[in-house]
Parts: structure tokens; sequence; C-alpha cells
């Protein structure tokens, strides 16, 4: 009985109707591929200082600095999960570097290790807030948005009597700690902001966290199907909690960004920038229900969103247009996603 | 042979409610134990006393030969006794191999995935049994009910696992798809496991079982070798015979004498009633 059941019946003729096309297609970041590449098209088209390598390294850079938090953001997304507070804890991981060096008159390097430890104490802080009241996150990461908003005005006004922090141009440290963060890199006599290469540093590592490590195999998991995954034994709590402290950590980054290409940090900043991010990371190809995206995905939605941002100053546009044009792209990547999902999977 | 797990007397309450009185069953190696019943027959409450999630108050469990209480279905793991449930614990949109070792992946230092090892097993492993998956990339969630349940059986045996208990694994299948698991549980037999095998179809059963435990109503109304049974006798006792007589007798007082000719008939023919 065996024999007859392992030889031709076993062999399905529905098996090989997935071709490598089919497969490419099936791919998250494939619609924001096509999307990127319209676009980069479209605006080589219309406005004339678009394809001067100059504005192509402002696009690089307007998408890196958003790119950098879709890494965290993407991750905790496929995780199943989103992170509003994300925005404003960019700037208070600038005020508390900022603000710390300033009134300790510390090394700049100091400060950015403190905002580093309480940044990730926030992410962990929303993680845990995630765990223990079992509500979505995104009421949880609603509240901490609020309350980090708050914060931010109201200790920098405390601290410094402004609305902004003090410079910490002249402090030790900078020089070296800008070098880090916010230099420019000549490359063949363009200048390139360093974000840009950090951005694909941070990408780089994320993907192959998502796709050869353990933790990448539970990141999905969770975000796909979290009582499967604790029932075979998958560490749920954890993952989730590691997720929140890796959005932290691009906040942070970005934070350091922040302070040391300006030297001072506006306390209100950040404010909306949260749902820029998870737009970066929807266009990539993220399913707002988790299990489902990737980082490269994010980066290419960065991309999008950095060519939509200064293509339409570069095409002569009213640039207070840029949010319309920017909820037209995440609509259209969006369907695209969609359908070339439900035509792939078929 | 010393059985790999044996109850004797088991018996659970809940409260004030008896789920299970008195209950005794034994599984070797290489054998296939069904265990039916209609719903709330008890089922339920057997399986997770078996898989390790509620601990029993009355009776002894045995796994070869050494009595066990156990507090979490971690501890009946460890002793081999993995548990598939009918949700199956998959992640649909993951591709196969990557739910095939899911909570226990096979890493090559630095926590690099060993990913062709792990491809390569999960092909190999559901050959074994029969499938032949050559994608094994494709999202689980692509895959038929019946071939998702073979990949969950696949998975506990591949880690080790001595008895499979099956819970209801072809209650949402179709015809064919239950024919595939059905296979499978054979497949299981002969590579020398001990099968508890849940359901309530007895055409599912009787081809596949070894020995046949009848629950109702919590007790235990027959426990019988698969020599000392026949298909009908036990489709009649999963019925509950005296019920269906009891349904023709009323239904014959309120006039529906068709029906009730032809529900008495077939009572007869299932040898239920004493004439």
């Amino acid at each position: 009985m065996t024999q007859a059941t392992t030889g031709p019946a076993a062999a399905d003729e529905r098996v090989a109707r997935r071709d490598p096309l089919r497969r490419l297609l099936v791919r998250p970041e494939l619609g924001a591929l096509i999307g990127a590449v319209a676009l980069f098209v479209f605006f080589s088209a219309t406005a004339d200082a678009f394809l001067q390598t100059s504005s192509f390294s402002t696009v690089l850079y307007a998408s890196s600095t958003f790119g950098i938090m879709a890494v965290g953001v993407s991750l905790l997304m496929i995780g199943g999960e989103f992170d509003l507070s994300a925005g404003v804890m960019v700037t208070s991981s600038a005020l508390v570097a900022s603000l710390v060096s300033f009134q300790l008159t510390l090394n700049v390097w100091a400060g950015v290790a403190i905002s580093l430890a309480v940044t990730l104490a926030l992410g962990v802080l929303n993680g845990l807030l995630f765990v223990w009241t079992k509500l979505p996150s995104f009421i949880v990461t609603l509240a901490t948005f609020l309350m980090l908003a708050g914060a931010n005005l109201g200790v920098t006004k405390a601290v410094t009597g402004n609305v902004a922090s003090d410079s910490i141009r002249d402090m030790d440290g900078f020089a070296s700690a800008k070098d880090v963060f916010a230099s420019e890199v000549d490359m063949g006599g363009v200048n390139v902001n360093v974000t840009v290469f950090w951005w694909i540093a941070f990408t780089v590592v994320a993907t192959w966290i998502l796709l050869r490590t353990r933790a990448g195999n539970w990141i999905f998991a969770v975000g796909g199907n979290a009582d499967s995954a604790r029932a075979v034994g998958v560490p749920v709590a954890r993952t989730k909690i590691a997720l929140f402290a890796g959005v932290a950590f691009c906040a942070w980054f970005s934070g350091m960004h922040l302070l040391f290409a300006f030297a001072t940090v506006q306390s209100g900043e950040g404010v909306g920038n949260e749902f820029f991010y998870i737009i970066c990371a929807v266009i990539g190809g993220c399913l707002l229900t988790g299990g489902y995206g990737s980082a490269i995905g994010a980066a290419i939605g960065a991309f999008i969103f950095g060519m939509v941002n200064k293509g339409i100053v570069y095409a002569d546009w009213n640039p207070d247009w840029f949010r319309f044009f920017l909820g037209a792209a995440l609509l259209a990547a969006t369907v695209v996603n969609h359908l070339v999902r439900r035509r792939a999977e078929r | 042979m010393t059985a790999l797990v044996k109850l004797t007397g088991v018996g659970k309450d809940y409260g004030s409610v008896i789920a299970l009185r008195d209950v005794s069953l034994e599984v070797a190696a290489g054998q296939v134990v069904c265990v039916l019943g209609d719903n709330g027959a008890g089922k339920s409450t057997l399986i997770k006393i078996v898989a390790g999630l509620h601990r029993h108050d009355s009776g002894t469990y045995e796994v070869q030969g050494e009595p066990v209480a156990f507090s979490s279905p971690r501890d009946a793991l460890d002793l081999g006794i993995a548990t598939v449930y009918q949700d199956l614990a998959v992640v649909p949109l993951m591709p196969v191999w990557r739910n095939f070792f899911l909570g226990s992946e096979k890493r090559r230092g630095l926590g690099r995935l060993d990913v062709d090892f792990m491809r390569r097993t999960t092909r190999d492993e559901l050959l074994a049994m029969g499938i032949d998956l050559r994608d094994v990339d494709q999202p689980i969630g692509t895959l038929s009910g019946g071939e998702r349940q073979c990949v969950a059986i696949a998975r506990a045996v591949y880690f080790g696992a001595k008895v499979l208990v099956l819970d209801e694994p072809t209650a949402a299948l179709g015809v064919k798809q239950a024919g595939v698991v059905l296979r499978y549980i054979v497949q299981a037999r002969e590579r020398g496991l001990g099968v508890v095998f849940i359901t309530h179809n007895p055409h599912h059963a009787y081809p596949v079982g070894d020995r046949f435990l009848i629950l109702n109503r919590g007790r235990p109304i027959g426990y019988h070798d698969k020599d000392d049974i026949t298909r009908e006798e036990l489709t009649a006792l999963m019925a509950g015979g005296a019920e269906l007589e009891q349904l023709a007798h009323e239904l014959e007082a309120t006039g529906s004498t068709a029906t009730a000719r032809a529900l008495d008939e077939e009572a007869r023919t299932l040898g239920l009633t004493d004439d």
C-alpha cells in the first residue's frame, strides 16, 4: 500500500504551478520597486534638475532620514505592531543628549550614551506596556506619543526657559560626533550625507536578521500568528518587546543625526513623522496586519518618499501639495501591492 | 511490549461536573488507538490529560511504565508525547520549511540559520511520509488543509515524538484530504510510533485503528480490538444505539410511520435491537 501511495499519487500536478516569475512577483517589495522606477522616470521627464547628481544626493539624504526609522518601524510592523511614538521619540532622544551634555557640561559622547540608554528604556517601556496591558499597540503607543510630546516641551522649557535646547556646537566631542552622525562624504565630487550609508547599513543588517536568523523567524511568526508561535515555543512577549526596542534604537540614531546636524533641537519637532515611517513601510510591502514585509521594501518606500518630497521642489510645483502627492502615492502603492500579491498567490 | 502510554481508571472533574470517569487506554509502539465519541463525550478532556494540559484527578497515567503527572505540555513533549491540535499551530504566511522548524530552529553559530539543512530536511521528512513538496518555500497557507495537517504531524515526528496525539485531524477535511491524513497515520504507525487518533467518524477510524475506545458522556462504553468489532457495530456504538431506537418509537407515535419504519430497519441492521 505504501508503495502505491508514495509513488505517482504524491507527485501532485498542482505543485509545479509556481514558476519563477510568480515567485518574483510574490516578493513583498516588488510593487514598491515598480512604483519607485515609475516615479523616477516621471520626475526625470518633468523636472530637469532632478537628474543632476547633487539633486540626487539631496533626494537620497531625505530618503535616508526617514529610511533609518522605517527599518525599525517595518520590523515592528512585520511583528504585528505599531509604534505611534516613534516620531516624537526621535526628538526626545536628541533632547536628552543635548540637555544632559549642556547642563552637566559633559563631553557630548556622554550625552549620546545616556540618550541611548534612555531611548532604549522608552522602547522597552512601550513593549512592556503593550505586553502587560494586552491593549492594542496602537492605543499604548498613542498614549506614550502624547506623553512624550508633552514631556519634550515641558522639560525643555523648564530646563532652558526656551522651546529649543541650547546649542552644543562648541562643546567637547561635538566635531567627532558630527563626523559619525551628520557629516558629508565626498563621493567623486558630490557630497553625500553619511546618513545615506547608515541607512543602507541598517537595511542590510535588518534584512539579514529577518531572513537568516532565528530572531527573524520569530518576528515573522509573532506577526503572522502569535498563538501558534507561542504553542511551538517562540517567546512572543520577548520578541515584541525587542522589536519596540529596535524602533527606539533607530529613533536614537535619528535623534543623534538631528542634534549633530543642527546643534540645537526644537522640542516640538517630530510630531506626525511616525505616520511617514509607517507609510514608508506600507509602500514597501509590509502588511498592516503583520507577518509579511521586508526591510528592503521599507528602504524602497523611503526612497519613494524622498523622491516625492524633493521631486516636487525640483519640478517647481507648489510644495504645499507635498502631502497630497504622498497620500496619492500611498494609495497607489498599497493598491498595486494588494493586486500583485493577489495575482501571485492565486 | 510495554505500553508507551497507559491510562488506568482515569477520571477528571471540572468542579461539580464529571467530565471523564474510569477511562483506561493503552498505546504501544506501532499501534493506532482510536478514541471515538460524539460531541461532549469527553474526547477533549482525555486528550488534554494525555497532552499535559490538564492533570487527571483519579486513576493512573503511565508513560513507558513510569507514573506521571504533567504540569505543562512541555513535560509531555519531553517524554515524546506530541499533540497535534486542530488549529495546527502553523503561521500561514510563512514558508513551509520555516513553519516546520519554528521554535526549534537549526543554527550554525552566531545565530545564523542553517537554511539549506532546514529546507532539505523539511523536503525529505515530508517525502518520507509520502508528500512530495517540490517547493518548501511556498507559504504554508497555500497548502490544502490535509497537507497542512500532515506537515504538523511530520514536524512532531521529526522532533522526536514517540506518541502522536491527533485531535480530530480529519474533522474539517473533504473526503480526499481526509484520505491523505489517514494514509499518513498509517505511515506513522509503520515508522513505529504509537498514535492516539481522536475522531467522531467511525469510517475514518475503522480502516486505520488497531483498537477502539468509545466514549459517551464521559464514560467508556466500549474498548475493542479490531478483531472483536465490525465497522457496523462500531458505527452503532457511536450513534448511541438505544437513542436511535427511541427516536423511531417517538416518530411512530406522532404518525410518521414511513420514517419510523426506516429508522427501525436501520437500527435492526446495525444490530441495536434486542429482537
